[in-house]
């Protein structure tokens, strides 16, 4: 430990902690009062007092039952659905006398479709509380007293216990900090869970408990804790430890959050103040919001329709029968005379022939019950669980390196994936993997590395670009020979996959390759003394600290960002290795490149200065081993160029030039640049920046920056480092291939704008010559005002500088549309908060929509939530939001999609998703291929149930107008209501599940076929109401034909009539061929499942009759041998049957040729090519791929397409 | 200093999670591989090509067109003879009162007319009644019988679901119950050929199922028509149901308030312009509620009786097929239309909409 011990200071000193001893200020009163009750009594489970409070477990429950809620809230939840509650009363009101049908043939089915549902529902809980349970099992280590710790589960942790946290570890509950492995009592936290933010957050423990470090020192620890009561507030807390006669304020910098992790410190120990659902953490999450698709939301207003239509029929169809009930008696002459009506029930009654009437209403809204399809919403439900079945089955979808497939979640959502409009997208660890790589560099005006970035790979594999390197161009032409541009791009994919594997650093944030530097052979590069400075540089001016593995004799550095780390491993894998570094020194491995040995080097650390976002530089004062003063200085180009003095801007030209580069390719750049002082200089220097360092009053940070300014000038450029925020894999591809199916992408991301405007570049969300509106509020002037300290007129003025900026914005995207010129939005956090008050939101978002890409840096969880909402909302648009970290949450569950990317330890935004991702490339997939299939199959599905439903309702209904509008009904009760069930079920089951308009493959290739969802032509009204006026026009054929052919005469030889029961058998026969041989006109896709269950249906339908009809009278009653007796021996039964079956679906069959053939869709024409086999002559796709009026303006492609065009037009210029 | 691939290590800020993916790849998570699960089934994907539209239509048709005339004319073979008599039948004294007349049992109700055979009719000639707006499928007359009583004598108090005809005032079970049976029609008719009577059979005129299974053996008419309203014919209480054919019939309910019934056949053939002379007795009161009687006499053929309408629609929706496709083809010929003509798309139409 003495390493660590060591380390330890040092770490602290860089830091030069200035969070300040906390005091009591005016919040600390509150504590005791409304809101502020809390009491922990640490360490002491016996305490009496501790027991009086009844503070939640530790026991975290997401599941939505348990077993004794299930059964009565889960049927709650199903009689929510208006249409369950019509079929609920329906079947109520079947055991009255007044039902049209036998009352078991009406519950049936309603008991078949709510123990389905509810089954569903309890399967999905049951997996929600495996989860729990492996959550709350997890292992933390608990004082048990006498001070032992031993590991114990999170459930079982309760209010003031003392954990013991190691490194790596999660916190199980929020916790104070007590004390750490380091002296000072500090630790760094990974807050990436709760903010998204990758930085490390510095929490330091009281003085007071800091020296209860070890295991045995809680032996007789006890303190009592008083502080705020569970709040949502991540940000703030009021509390005091009491420890013994001491009384200490406790704030946030002792506050350590459930689910953020331990880094960089070997253990702490705690205090668990808030367990269970009162952490901050569960507390800011809000129950999931249960979302449900536009389809849905429209597919309910159609069952209202269809209830409107019902409730019409049955009302005029009670008009009619009342009056010709009034009519039976006049006078006390019978005119119906066998329908006694003298001597009759109030149901039929022609003295109360209103009452009569109402009654009759009633039993014609039962009657036509089979308008509303009971089957749909189980059949949506059992189709969507297929659905993500496959979804979660997708091998394409399967992330091998960290073994996760894709996981939809919840799914209710899987065909507004096929409507998506606008992605909004985090970036840390959902573009990017946070890691930072150094990539390249350039030093004395020559550029250096061969490593490519993936956004050059993504421009490679696009097409032979200037920037590609032999290797791809190689592959590409190899993939080239081979012929057909299918093949070529699956070639490209896969050596695109191999390619990745081999560069794949085998050291972490580095990936730098350039065998003119590598292995010490800068030695013989013409500028190698710059080259040694510029290495020495990165060695040196950092803040990272080395970590010396005893064993292997590795040194690994921590550091407060991973580009800052990557820099010294540049360094160090380029032959300059920091090892040591001591309060007033660094100590180096240096090649030397005289002797070409390796020496030891010290350098003396005079000064720190340090980074901030406002200087954009860091400098360090070191003295070498010659004596010689020298300042380092490492910056933003912004700054540095500016400082150089006029000796040092040799390289400049074409270091700007590197630098400009790189920005396109997303890379992150720094300039170094040196300087060497001379002893007067710096001692001056040095003193007058001790003295502000020194100095107390508020403008302390104002002064320093004032000396340091003056020291870092006249610098001497030596060159440019590029460090790749990495990509995740193939992310700028599927960027690329969302762009082109129109959807839209916005990033919404916690980090600086700087680096948000890096990732846009490597995204190519952004381009070269793509105009960018800039928001920002950390302008002069609002820098000037906050000064003054006025708060009000801070925000007065920030805010009109952001309406100001948005208008700006505006008459710029004006003149843009005419020019179609490309804008990017980005918006900073402070300004973001201004553009969502309610009176300038409007006016934010019109012009962020007109924004080809939309950047909001420095957003906080909320913003993010409320930028989705106000997205959401304005525009009526479907969302999909996608993110890692918990402070994605409120945006997942804002969006109408939450996707979560589960390739982080972090389960918090996985858990509040809908869809779970292990890679943002996959989104491509999930849209393109499942979610526009999902969304075909739903609308088709849909349209298909209520044709079916419409063709089979009308039918009784125009029967009753044959039958005085009495309510009896042409067919038997079993036939009824076992046609949802079963005679027309499995097809449309089918249907939802299988159906592919085209294949996956084509879905990628034709990217632009998505807009069929977002534009929702599949289920726009003109649509559904085209089925249901094809439901009526089957169902007046059906009957009408039926009619006239079997009206009185005989049917067959033998002289016999039809009956009731003949007419229904028969018409319903032909329903069940009309609405299955529909169902197989109108799927694309024929596999033996299709097949197996159309015919199956129709076929099980005689099997039906058969068995049924052999059952006894008193069973089968109407339909007792009516199909083996009656029917199958009339030649005209099965005559009539071919006829309307053929009449029926003549009308679909029509309009449908014509459709293809005349008006075709996307799908159509994709099929068509399809067919005639020319989707691989390129001429064919790339005339159905440029169909889309709206050019695309994100993406490798848009960014080729502008760079071939910046070509094109700079000779033109020329000449 | 030779790095490459050689060292491993952790570096800044995260830690390095690198070596996960060796472990447990017996455990693998993968997806297995299925056509059937990456949904790649083998599949047809039929589409509306030109080539299919045209032969589906030419197909349907070639096929319907003869369909149709087959039908058409086995249709065209059924001789029927209508006859409405409840307005002739009523004696002109009575033409102004035709309820009182019905209704009044005193009344002569023999009424005899002759009808001339327009040609052929080979035996059997089948005899029908035909009711007009009789609703027959009125929901109250259709649920007023009991199933249960007319099977078997030992449900013979079944009758709940008869109402108002379930009992006699004095508690005791009418058999059959029911509106339906209550109402059981009663006129007759008798016919003579050159002064000879031709018998009318009323063997097999009712649904063999119905005789074996629903209708009793056992079960024999008890206080039918006995209460102060009569409905219809009475029947012969020594008589089982099963062999009650016109009451089996007439249990049958019609679909369509204009329905026939059979009445019976007979086994003669019937030469064209041989003068049949009809004496209907008519009892069964359509006047109240304004229905028109029939009486029909048809032979039959493999369609069964008379109706034009399935060998017409089978000729029309058939012509109509051969139609499209004549037209489908002219199409094709003369508008060959390429592919690529985007304006069709529909958000192309409204780009405004995006």
């Amino acid at each position: 430990m003495a390493g660590g011990r060591r380390k330890r200071q040092r770490f602290s000193r860089i830091h030069a902690f200035s969070c300040g001893r906390a005091s009591f200020n005016g919040e600390h009163s509150l504590i005791g009062g409304p809101g502020f009750s809390r009491v922990v009594y640490c360490n002491d489970p016996e305490c009496l007092e501790a027991s009086l409070h009844k503070y939640a477990a530790n026991y975290v429950r997401t599941t939505k039952y348990n077993i004794a809620t299930f059964f009565p809230k889960a049927l709650f939840e199903q009689f929510r659905r208006v249409a369950n509650i019509y079929f609920l009363i329906c079947a109520l009101l079947s055991f009255t006398p007044f039902s049209p049908y036998s009352a078991v043939s009406n519950v049936l089915p309603l008991v078949v479709v709510i123990g389905v549902t509810m089954g569903k529902e309890a399967i999905e809980d049951w997996r929600r509380f495996k989860q729990d349970i492996e959550m709350n099992n997890r292992n933390v280590k608990l004082h048990l007293g006498d001070g032992v710790f031993e590991q114990n589960k999170w459930k079982d942790l309760k209010v003031g216990d003392i954990v013991k946290v190691e490194k790596d570890e999660f916190f199980p509950a929020d916790l104070i900090l007590l004390s750490s492995s380091y002296d000072e009592a500090i630790c760094y936290v990974e807050t990436m869970n709760l903010d998204g933010e990758t930085n490390l957050k510095l929490k330091q423990a009281l003085d007071g408990t800091s020296n209860f470090n070890e295991d045995s020192s809680f032996q007789n620890f006890k303190a009592v804790i008083k502080c705020e009561d569970p709040n949502a507030n991540l940000y703030s807390f009021v509390g005091s430890l009491d420890l013994g006669e001491q009384q200490y304020p406790l704030t946030p910098q002792q506050l350590l959050l459930r689910d953020s992790k331990l880094r960089n410190t070997d253990y702490i120990y705690g205090v668990v103040i808030f367990t269970g659902h009162d952490t901050k953490v569960i507390q800011n999450s809000t129950a999931p919001p249960s979302k449900r698709s536009k389809i849905e939301k429209r597919m309910d207003k159609i069952v209202y329709f269809l209830f409107f239509v019902l409730v019409l029929m049955s009302f005029v169809g009670s008009i009619f029968f009342g009056i010709s009930t009034s009519e039976d008696l006049e006078d006390g002459v019978m005119k119906r005379w066998y329908l006694r009506p003298d001597d009759t029930t109030i149901y039929y009654d022609p003295e109360r022939a209103p009452a009569a009437a109402i009654l009759q209403f009633l039993t014609a809204l039962m009657l036509y019950s089979y308008l509303i399809p009971i089957s749909l919403y189980v059949s949506i439900e059992i189709v969507k669980v297929l659905q993500s079945i496959f979804i979660n089955r997708d091998v394409h979808m399967y992330y091998e390196e960290a073994d996760k497939p894709a996981r939809a979640r919840t799914s209710n959502l899987n065909e507004e994936l096929g409507q998506v409009d606008t992605i909004l997208s985090d970036k840390t660890g959902t573009l990017t993997c946070n890691s930072m790589e150094f990539i390249k560099c350039s030093v004395a005006g020559t550029a250096y590395g061969r490593g490519f970035t993936e956004v050059e790979r993504a421009l490679a594999t696009r097409k032979g670009s200037p920037l590609v390197e032999e290797e791809i161009e190689e592959e590409l032409s190899q993939a080239r020979r081979k012929g057909s541009p299918l093949v070529e791009e699956e070639i490209k994919e896969e050596s695109h996959v191999e390619d990745f594997g081999e560069t794949k650093p085998s050291i972490k944030g580095f990936n730098f390759m350039d065998e003119r530097i590598m292995n010490g052979n800068w030695v013989s590069e013409p500028r190698s003394d710059v080259i040694q400075k510029f290495l020495r540089l990165l060695a040196i001016c950092h803040t990272a600290i080395p970590d010396l593995d005893e064993e292997t004799g590795k040194i690994s550095y921590e550091a407060e960002s991973p580009d800052e780390a990557a820099f010294v491993i540049a360094a160090r894998e380029l032959g300059f290795e920091f090892y040591e570094r001591t309060q007033t020194s660094i100590s180096l491995h240096e090649l030397d490149p005289v002797s070409g040995r390796k020496v030891e080097r010290l350098y003396k650390l005079l000064n720190i200065l340090e980074f901030s976002s406002s200087r954009k530089r860091m400098s360090v004062i070191v003295r070498n081993e010659e004596g010689k003063l020298l300042l380092l200085c490492k910056g933003a180009d912004s700054v540095m160029f500016e400082r150089l003095a006029m000796d040092g801007r040799e390289f400049e030209e074409n270091t700007k030039e590197h630098i400009n580069e790189y920005a396109e390719a997303g890379l992150r750049t720094l300039v170094l640049a040196y300087r060497e002082l001379d002893e007067e200089e710096y001692n001056e220097f040095n003193k007058e920046f001790t003295e502000a360092k020194n100095s107390v009053s508020a403008d302390r940070e104002e002064m320093v920056e004032q000396v340091a300014e003056k020291i870092e000038k006249n610098l001497i450029l030596l060159g440019a480092t590029a460090v790749e925020d990495k990509l995740q894999n193939g992310v700028p591809e599927c960027i690329d291939k969302l762009a082109q199916a129109g959807i839209k992408m916005w990033v919404l991301t916690g980090d600086k704008m700087e680096t948000a405007i890096n990732i846009g570049f490597a995204c190519s969300l952004l381009r070269q010559g793509m105009k960018q509106i800039v928001i920002n509020s950390e302008t002069p002037e609002n820098k000037a005002l906050e000064k003054m300290g006025d708060k009000s007129a801070i925000a007065e003025a920030s805010k009109a500088s952001v309406v100001h900026q948005i208008s700006e914005g505006k008459t710029l995207l004006t003149a843009s549309t005419e020019s179609s010129e490309a804008l990017a939005l980005i918006i900073d956090g402070k300004s973001l908060t201004h553009a969502l008050e309610d009176d300038v939101k409007d006016m934010f978002l019109e012009l962020a929509i007109g924004c080809a890409s939309v950047i909001c840096c420095r957003s906080s969880p909320k913003q993010k939530a409320l930028v989705t909402r106000l997205l959401k909302i304005k525009t009526g648009k479907t969302t999909l939001a996608i993110g890692d970290g918990a402070n994605d949450v409120g945006m997942l569950q804002e969006a109408d999609i939450g996707v979560g990317i589960s390739g982080v330890e972090g389960m918090q935004a996985v858990m509040s998703s809908d869809i779970a991702l292990a890679q943002f490339r996959f989104l491509e997939r999930l849209l393109l291929v499942h979610g526009h299939w999902c969304y075909r199959r739903i609308s088709l599905m849909i349209c298909y149930f209520f044709y079916k439903n419409i063709a089979f309702g009308f039918t009784l209904f125009f029967y009753e107008a044959y039958s005085s509008f009495s309510g009896q009904t042409e067919y038997n009760d079993w036939y009824l209501s076992f046609y949802n069930v079963f005679f027309t079920s499995l097809p449309v089951i089918a249907l939802g599940v299988f159906d592919q308009d085209v294949s996956s493959r084509f879905c990628l290739k034709f990217p632009l076929l998505y807009q069929e969802g977002v534009q929702n032509v599949l289920f726009s009204w003109v649509r559904i109401l085209g089925w249901a006026f094809n439901g009526v026009l089957s169902s007046t054929i059906i009957f009408f034909f039926c009619l006239r052919a079997m009206e009185h005469q005989a049917f067959r030889r033998g002289g016999e009539v039809v009956g009731i029961e003949i007419l229904g058998t028969t018409m319903y026969t032909c329903v069940v061929w009309v609405v299955n041989c529909q169902m197989a006109l109108s799927i694309n896709y024929f596999t033996y499942i299709q097949h197996l269950f159309i015919w199956c249906s129709i076929g099980f339908w005689y099997i039906f009759l058969l068995a049924y009809g052999a059952m006894d009278p008193n069973i089968s009653t109407t339909a007792f041998m009516v199909f083996i007796e009656a029917c199958a021996p009339a030649p005209s039964y099965w005559l009539l049957t071919l006829f309307v079956l053929v009449s029926s679906l003549l009308p679909y069959f029509t309009y449908a040729a014509i459709q293809m053939r005349f008006f075709p869709m996307y799908h159509n024409m994709i099929q068509w090519i399809r067919t005639e086999g020319q989707c691989d002559d390129p001429e064919y796709c790339h005339m159905v791929r440029q169909r889309s009026l709206r050019p695309t303006t994100v993406g490798v492609t848009a960014r080729y397409e502008a760079k071939s065009n910046r070509w094109k037009d700079k000779p033109e210029e020329q000449s | 200093m030779n790095t490459k691939g050689a060292t491993t290590s952790s570096a800044g800020g995260t830690d390095g999670a690198s070596d996960s993916s060796s472990a447990a790849k017996r455990n693998s998570k993968k997806p297995k591989y299925s056509r059937f699960t990456q949904q790649e089934l083998p599949a047809c994907k039929p589409i509306l090509t030109p080539g299919w539209v045209i032969t589906t239509f030419i197909f349907v048709g070639v096929i319907f067109i003869p369909i149709g005339l087959a039908s058409l004319f086995a249709s065209e073979r059924v001789v029927e003879i209508v006859y409405r008599y409840d307005e002739g039948c009523i004696p002109t004294n009575y033409s102004d009162q035709k309820l009182a007349y019905i209704q009044n049992s005193t009344t002569n109700k023999t009424c005899t007319r002759s009808l001339i055979v327009p040609k052929q009719m080979k035996r059997p000639v089948y005899v029908y009644y035909q009711l007009d707006n009789f609703y027959q499928n009125h929901r109250r007359y259709v649920k007023s019988r009991s199933d249960k009583q007319l099977r078997s004598r030992a449900s013979e108090s079944d009758t709940s679901t008869c109402d108002p005809e379930g009992t006699t005032p004095d508690n005791s079970p009418i058999v059959p119950c029911g509106l339906i049976a209550w109402s059981l029609f009663n006129d007759t008719y008798g016919f003579l050929v050159n002064n000879k009577t031709l018998k009318v059979s009323k063997r097999n005129i009712a649904w063999k199922s119905d005789q074996e299974h629903k209708f009793g053996s056992d079960v024999y008419p008890k206080n039918f028509q006995s209460g102060g309203l009569i409905g219809g014919a009475k029947l012969n209480a020594s008589i089982p149901l099963s062999e009650q054919a016109d009451l089996i019939v007439w249990m049958r309910t019609a679909a369509f308030p204009t329905f026939r019934k059979l009445y019976g056949k007979i086994e003669k053939d019937l030469e064209a312009n041989e003068n049949v002379t009809v004496v209907i007795q008519n009892n069964y009161n359509t006047y109240s509620f304004g229905g028109k009687k029939k009486l029909v006499l048809s032979t039959t053929s493999w369609i069964g009786g008379k109706n034009d309408f399935l060998g017409v629609a089978y000729l029309t929706v058939g012509g109509l097929c051969l139609f499209l496709a004549i037209s489908f083809i002219l199409v094709y010929v003369v508008k060959p239309r390429p592919l690529g003509d985007p304006s069709f798309l529909s958000w192309n139409r409204n780009p405004s909409g995006v």
